[in-house]
């Protein structure tokens, strides 16, 4: 006491700092040695007559008091009993303890202590401060510990009892503010950002060059202008034969015949190259080749994944829309609104309702006894965290859980943009391919009447009403009677709409409605046997195609934050809304999923074109300017070509987002049809060819490692679009696999049915990704895994069969002339000289070693029926083709 | 790791440089030259193996891991943790009070108790305590440390299952495996870093998704070795190509591919030249590894090879010795299912004579080989089972249990982990942990410990943060380490 009794102006905070030193105030409970709050403060007054000092006390006991004078236990201390003065009680407090996590830096929990407004309003899991009611208010708990596992402040010293006591009283006597008109909080931070991706796209100037006559188109002025500024000379232009094959690759997918290569060399025209790439971009197959990195990003797979991991039969009916939209060169805008909303386009049709597929690839639990609530919550934050990396290449999942740590992207703002899509359900719409309902019409009666006929041999109708009386019971009185307990998660969790249909009365369900509930009563009824006749007399009969769609919610659940992304603990109820840092949604549009995908693609949009631009570089250059094409914000990889790729973003706009108007500007630059070879003189300068001064050689992607096989050996079925394949594949990867039979086997690998627990084992070796999150770059790994598959998998070594058959029957001239034949299928140029020498070398030892081992000839080349072909000859251009289809060359893009 | 070390060695050029200390650059680069001679057999190719062991952070004790995950959920109540207190209420409903925050999965709080029927005995100096249906685990009671206090947050098999391989309920994160062999590389070179053996009924929960490698470059991915046909897919040449055949073809592949490096002058075209020339050590390491002919009938009787019962499981860990000596990283040995919802006696003992002994076999062998103290043994499951009796409502079934995720046990044995001690303790009914709590996130900062890898440093940047397999939990359990 002597000591605060000596106190001076001026130096009241040292003494004071030295009395907490030594210990003097050691404990809330010694209330009768050290004064209480209002007590000290009358002491302070009393001999400093200072509310500046006092100011000073305040703030220092709040920083220096020990953690033993705090709070413990279940009580909340006592109100402080005095009349609070914000500037000199509160205030400092708050600045002190509070407002470096809630203040006008950042928001932790989407709440703010400096303003009235502010307290008032509350944070992401609701009030916190309820005037006149300190008792009640959530601020107090959190500073008095009354929840052990979360209090405030999360770090430094907690508040003292005596702090408590004064935020008390503040509560008590109306949350008092001073100033409170003049001084409006300064705006949320995540509305304010300087980083270059947030600001719209201009057109930039073309910058001058001095080699102008390597300019061919805009592009090459950014690019050879930086080249220039490093002093590096572009490469010189890829050959014939490497360009047709890139581009054929690049555009189709599928590697040019020897006769395209043969005609391109031929065609002199100045304008020759155009002419390809028009050829290439018209081609059926460039929609193939550009639905699969779409695909890539939309998680598409053939099943639910998780452990049932249940055949989604109908998921390819998207795909076909996919490729069907972009061989029409359907606009990126329509292509985003419909994918996005089609559903809610006015009038929509059944294909944009279709397109809406897109949003259906996310993973669907139907694990008995799940929470489906639980997994929905996944998909909806799935698709949130999906939209934002393809369309705005922002990290939005990041800020599921708390604000986003680097983005100005707040986790209020997250579940505001979840709000779109937690209104929208999952719909399965009928949606045949032409020419398929007349045949299902046709026999679809006699379908009925004897599936009618077999549910009434096995008294399905009777028993059904007993098992739904008992279900709706269980529903109504859960923990009763255990087993329909059990059976109603199950409804719940293997069908998406069947407790939904239960509680209906019969008389009221469509008759799609009662087949799945029937379905499923048969399903876990018991009913083995009848089971296995319904799918086997289903397989007898046309099915109408059917399209997994979405479509709003006519009882749309509220959106609520969720605090730590936990779908157990809602916070704040929220409204669709997207962040602040980017534009307005626009006002005069209901806040729905239809105006979020017009914003996205709207011109003042400062991402979208961005990130569609880079991404198409990257698949036509290996990697994009940002070399994080999910991530633009502002951890993101710095642009190589800003300037480039603003220019490419504006133009994709005033285009009319015409895809391939873009991709014909871009394969056209010189930049594109540069050699690809490596220069010693870029190897310190520019060793991961940032700056573009010479072409990259990419290792196909795996569905075309497949392709180029069946191409090049004549095997391909090019048939277009439609649904997944089975090819053969070793037995015990997965369960059941019936194979494809005749043709269907030999289809592109996009359509390999993709089963996400069980993937196609030659995809997976070859980095296609795993379907479980919007993927938006492949590896490009070189394995020995990868190796094996091209040497040892019985698809591949078909395609070696098949190759040197056809080698045999297309040229029945001599050795020479057959290998120049089979270089020309399979890498599409002659071989060079050393290269002949050696295949002649490998083709003599061959015939040595099978006439040693002649038995190994039927082995490799068993007795088929084939016109003129000698199996003897046929083991030996096996080895050949072998060769090829394994050489580095022959799975690359030059 | 630094993020951005490691991606310049996903690069593939410097990769290269990396690995091969820029030696095999060099080479290349004179053959491009034209000045070098047309490389013979591979002698100038780099070593492009991507898992060319690293060093940790710290010096670890362990260096290998097999992890046996006894997918499904093996009652711990009726083998590890002996609960005499539920003897009170066999047959009865628990009072609400002691239920009240119970979550399960299938059935209510209000199920009626089962006090195991098991006899628990104790074993070895420690005198840890097991129960009948484990006699030979038993027998190493003094090398194991068991863990009774097992935490979870999942209660359903996949999502579990994920948790305790990869840290999280869904899917698509790297697993423990991955994680290790992109920390560590792998000492193997003709076999893959990260194996993962399959046996039992079913197969596991959550599939490949139990050794993924998530995020992380498919290289560090669990290569499972297939029970039938080919362990790894296409290792064996094809009908009618012999080693012979092979070679010659690989040969030439190989001087197309160096001819075609000397012109494009790519280093993506050594990598894959090194590819294939790894792929054919594979191909007769393969078969090596499988071929037990040299092993002597003492230890293949100790793991019951000979055994019907027992041969598909002592197959898989007698593999994994072989792994361990052939320097194989990690090694995850899967055995669905032990998810015994009812006929629980029956189902439980079954699994339990397939396993029991050639678990004790796997432990004593690598112990009398001295493999294990550098080697980690854990064994465990996603979560555990409830005292509560399920009977899935169908009459005549007899008695299973619940999946329960708030207690369940786990033990460990060799590197770095002290032994002959049972660590946490659960309630008298073992329904929650009141001692030593250890969650999974725990466990997984503990593994990773032993290896010499710290858990919060471990990184991997993606989609714009930097992702552990820990995430923002998980402490190294020091009571556990040596």
């Amino acid at each position: 006491m002597t000591q605060i009794l000596d106190l001076q102006p001026g130096t009241a905070t040292m003494h004071i700092a030295m009395l907490v030193v030594g210990g003097r105030f050691a404990s809330a409970e010694g209330a009768n040695l050290a004064p209480n709050g209002s007590e000290w403060r009358q002491i302070v007054k009393k001999h400093c007559l200072s509310a500046l000092l006092s100011v000073a006390l305040i703030q220092s006991s709040a920083s220096r008091l020990t953690s033993a004078q705090t709070v413990e236990g279940e009580k909340l201390p006592p109100t402080a009993k005095l009349q609070v003065e914000f500037r000199r009680d509160i205030e400092p407090l708050l600045k002190e303890k509070c407002q470096s996590c809630h203040g006008a830096e950042q928001q932790l929990s989407g709440f703010r202590l400096d303003s009235r407004s502010a307290v008032l309003s509350g944070g992401n899991s609701g009030v916190v401060v309820k005037p006149g009611n300190s008792q009640g208010s959530r601020l107090i708990h959190l500073v008095a510990g009354l929840n052990k596992e979360l209090r405030m402040p999360m770090t430094g010293d907690p508040l003292t009892a005596e702090q408590v006591g004064l935020l008390r009283a503040w509560i008590d006597q109306g949350v008092l503010w001073q100033d409170e008109s003049s001084k409006p909080p300064s705006p949320m931070l995540s509305s304010k950002s300087k980083h270059w991706a947030f600001a719209p796209p201009q057109r930039p100037k073309q910058p001058k060059v001095k080699n102008t006559t390597w300019v061919r188109n805009p592009i090459d002025s950014f690019v050879l202008a930086r080249l220039e500024k490093e002093g590096i000379t572009p490469s010189a232009e890829a050959d014939r034969e490497t360009l047709i094959r890139r581009l054929s690759l690049d555009l189709t997918g599928l590697p040019p015949s020897p006769d395209q290569v043969a005609e391109f060399l031929a065609d002199k025209r100045p304008d020759a190259y155009e002419r390809l790439v028009d050829q290439s971009l018209s081609s059926p197959h460039y929609g193939e080749k550009w639905a699969r990195p779409w695909l890539d990003l939309a998680r598409y797979a053939d099943s639910d994944g998780y452990e049932e991991d249940r055949i989604r039969p109908h998921a390819w009916r998207w795909r076909h829309w996919v490729i069907e939209a972009l061989n029409r060169n359907m606009p990126f805008d329509q292509f985003t609104t419909e994918q996005l909303a089609g559903d809610l386009l006015p009038n929509a049709t059944l294909e944009q309702r279709v397109a809406t597929g897109f949003h259906r690839n996310t993973l669907t639990n139907r694990e008995g006894g799940v929470n489906r609530e639980e997994f929905r919550t996944e998909q909806v934050i799935d698709r949130t965290a999906t939209t934002g990396s393809v369309w705005l290449g922002l990290t939005l999942g990041c800020a599921r859980c708390h604000d986003h740590k680097y983005d100005p992207v707040s986790q209020k703002e997250f579940y505001q943009m979840a709000a779109f899509f937690n209104t929208a359900r999952e719909i399965d719409l009928e949606a045949p391919l032409p020419a398929e309902r007349g045949p299902f019409l046709q026999r679809q009666p006699e379908y009925e009447k004897k599936r009618a006929t077999l549910l009434e041999e096995f008294k399905v109708a009777e028993l059904q009403v007993d098992w739904e009386k008992k279900l709706r019971a269980a529903a109504a009185h859960p923990g009763v009677d255990l087993g329909s307990d059990y059976q109603l998660n199950l409804v719940q969790v293997k069908t998406d709409t069947g407790e939904e249909i239960l509680m209906l009365p019969p008389e009221k369900r469509t008759a799609k409605q009662k087949k799945i509930l029937t379905d499923q009563f048969i399903r876990t009824g018991g009913f083995k046997e009848l089971n296995t006749r319904l799918n086997a007399l289903a397989e007898e009969y046309p099915a109408l195609t059917e399209a997994p769609a979405i479509a709003e919610n006519p009882r749309p659940p509220k959106t609520h934050i969720l605090i730590r992304g936990n779908f157990l603990t809602p916070g704040i109820e929220v409204e669709p809304d997207t962040p602040a840092v980017l534009p307005r949604l626009r006002s005069d549009s209901p806040p729905s999923r239809l105006t979020l995908a017009r914003w996205l693609v709207s011109r003042d949009n400062p991402l979208t074109a961005r990130v569609t631009m880079n991404r198409a570089w990257q698949e036509f250059f290996g990697r994009g300017f940002v070399d994080t094409p999910q991530d633009f914000g502002l951890r993101s990889s710095p642009p190589t070509h800003p300037e480039l790729l603003d220019w490419l973003a504006v133009e994709f706009m005033s285009s009319g987002w015409n895809v391939k108007a873009m991709h014909k500007r871009i394969v056209e630059s010189a930049t594109y049809r540069q050699a690809s070879n490596t220069r010693k003189d870029l190897e310190s300068k520019d060793p991961d060819n940032k700056l573009l001064a010479r072409q990259t050689r990419l290792r196909l992607p795996a569905e075309l490692v497949r392709d180029v096989a069946l191409a090049t050996s004549g095997l391909l079925n090019p048939v277009i679009g439609g649904k997944s394949i089975r090819p053969p594949q070793p037995a015990g990867v997965v369960g059941k696999w019936k194979e494809s039979e005749g043709a269907e086997r030999y289809r592109r690998g996009l359509y390999i049915l993709f089963q996400r627990r069980y993937p196609y084992p030659e995809l997976v070796t070859f980095d296609a990704p795993d379907s479980l999150n919007s993927c938006p770059r492949r590896d490009r790994s070189t394995t020995p895994l990868q190796a094996l598959t091209l040497l040892n998998d019985p698809v591949f070594f078909e395609a070696s069969q098949a190759l040197a058959v056809r080698l045999l029957q297309e040229k029945a001239g001599g050795e020479e002339e057959r290998i120049e034949h089979a270089y020309r299928l399979c890498l599409g140029r002659a071989p060079r000289p050393e290269e002949k020498e050696r295949m002649v070398q490998y083709l003599r030892q061959r015939k040595e070693l099978l006439a040693r081992k002649p038995e190994s000839v039927e082995k490799v080349f068993p007795a088929k029926a084939l016109d003129g072909v000698d199996p003897a000859e046929a083991a030996l251009w096996i080895g050949v083709s072998r060769v090829l289809l394994n050489l580095e060359e022959f799975i690359t893009r030059g | 790791m630094d993020f951005r070390k490691f991606h310049r060695i996903q690069t593939r050029r410097s990769f290269l440089d990396q690995c091969a200390g820029g030696l095999g650059t060099i080479a290349l680069w004179h053959l491009m030259e034209g000045e070098g001679r047309t490389a013979a057999a591979g002698e100038s190719l780099p070593d492009i193996n991507p898992l060319k062991p690293k060093a940790g952070h710290f010096t670890p004790k362990a260096k290998n891991v097999i992890f046996l995950f006894m997918e499904g959920a093996p009652s711990q109540l009726d083998l590890f943790d002996p609960k005499p207190g539920l003897g009170k209420y066999d047959g009865q409903s628990l009072p609400s009070s002691m239920t009240k925050d119970l979550k399960l999965a299938f059935i209510k709080p209000d199920a009626k108790v089962w006090a195991s029927p098991r006899v628990f005995t104790k074993h070895g100096q420690c005198g840890m305590e097991f129960s009948d249906y484990l006699p030979y685990t038993a027998d190493c009671a003094d090398d194991i440390c068991m863990i009774r206090s097992m935490v979870t947050d999942q209660f359903n098999h996949h999502p579990g299952q994920l948790m305790m391989t990869s840290g999280t309920n869904l899917l698509g994160r790297p697993s423990l495996g991955a994680w290790v062999t992109y920390g560590l590389g792998s000492e193997s070179k003709n076999l893959p870093g990260f194996v993962a053996l399959t046996s039992g009924a079913g197969s596991p929960g959550a599939g490949s998704g139990n050794w993924s490698s998530g995020f992380l470059p498919s290289v560090y991915q669990g290569v499972p070795f297939r029970n039938s046909g080919d362990p790894v897919l296409h290792l064996s040449n094809l009908s009618g190509i012999d080693v012979e055949d092979q070679r010659m073809t690989l040969d030439a592949i190989r001087d197309l591919n160096q001819q075609n490096f000397v012109r494009a002058g790519d280093i993506e075209i050594a990598s894959r030249i090194a590819s294939y020339e790894l792929a054919f050590r594979m191909q007769s390491a393969g078969p090596e590894l499988l071929d037990f002919s040299k092993e002597t009938p003492a230890t293949l009787e100790l793991y019951g090879i000979n055994n019907e019962v027992t041969r598909p499981f002592a197959t898989n860990c007698l593999l994994a010795r072989r792994m361990i000596e052939r320097g194989v990283r990690f090694i995850q040995i899967m055995h669905p299912t032990w998810d015994d919802h009812s006929d629980l006696n029956k189902k439980l003992k079954k699994n339990c004579d397939i396993t029991d002994r050639p678990t004790a076999a796997l432990l004593k062998d690598l112990k009398q080989r001295g493999l294990l103290d550098s080697t980690l043994l854990v064994w465990g499951s996603e979560f555990g089972r409830t005292p509560l009796i399920q009977t899935l409502g169908i009459a005549g079934e007899s008695w299973g249990r619940d999946h329960h995720p708030n207690a369940f046990t786990m033990w460990m044995a060799g590197g770095g982990i002290k032994p002959g001690q049972v660590v946490g303790k659960t309630d008298d009914l073992g329904f929650n942990v009141v001692e030593d709590r250890v969650h999974v996130h725990d466990l997984h900062a503990t593994i990773l410990h032993c290896l010499g890898l710290e858990h919060k440093r471990l990184t991997y940047r993606h989609m714009g943060r930097d992702f552990r397999l820990t995430d923002v939990e998980g402490q190294v359990v020091s009571k556990l380490l040596a």
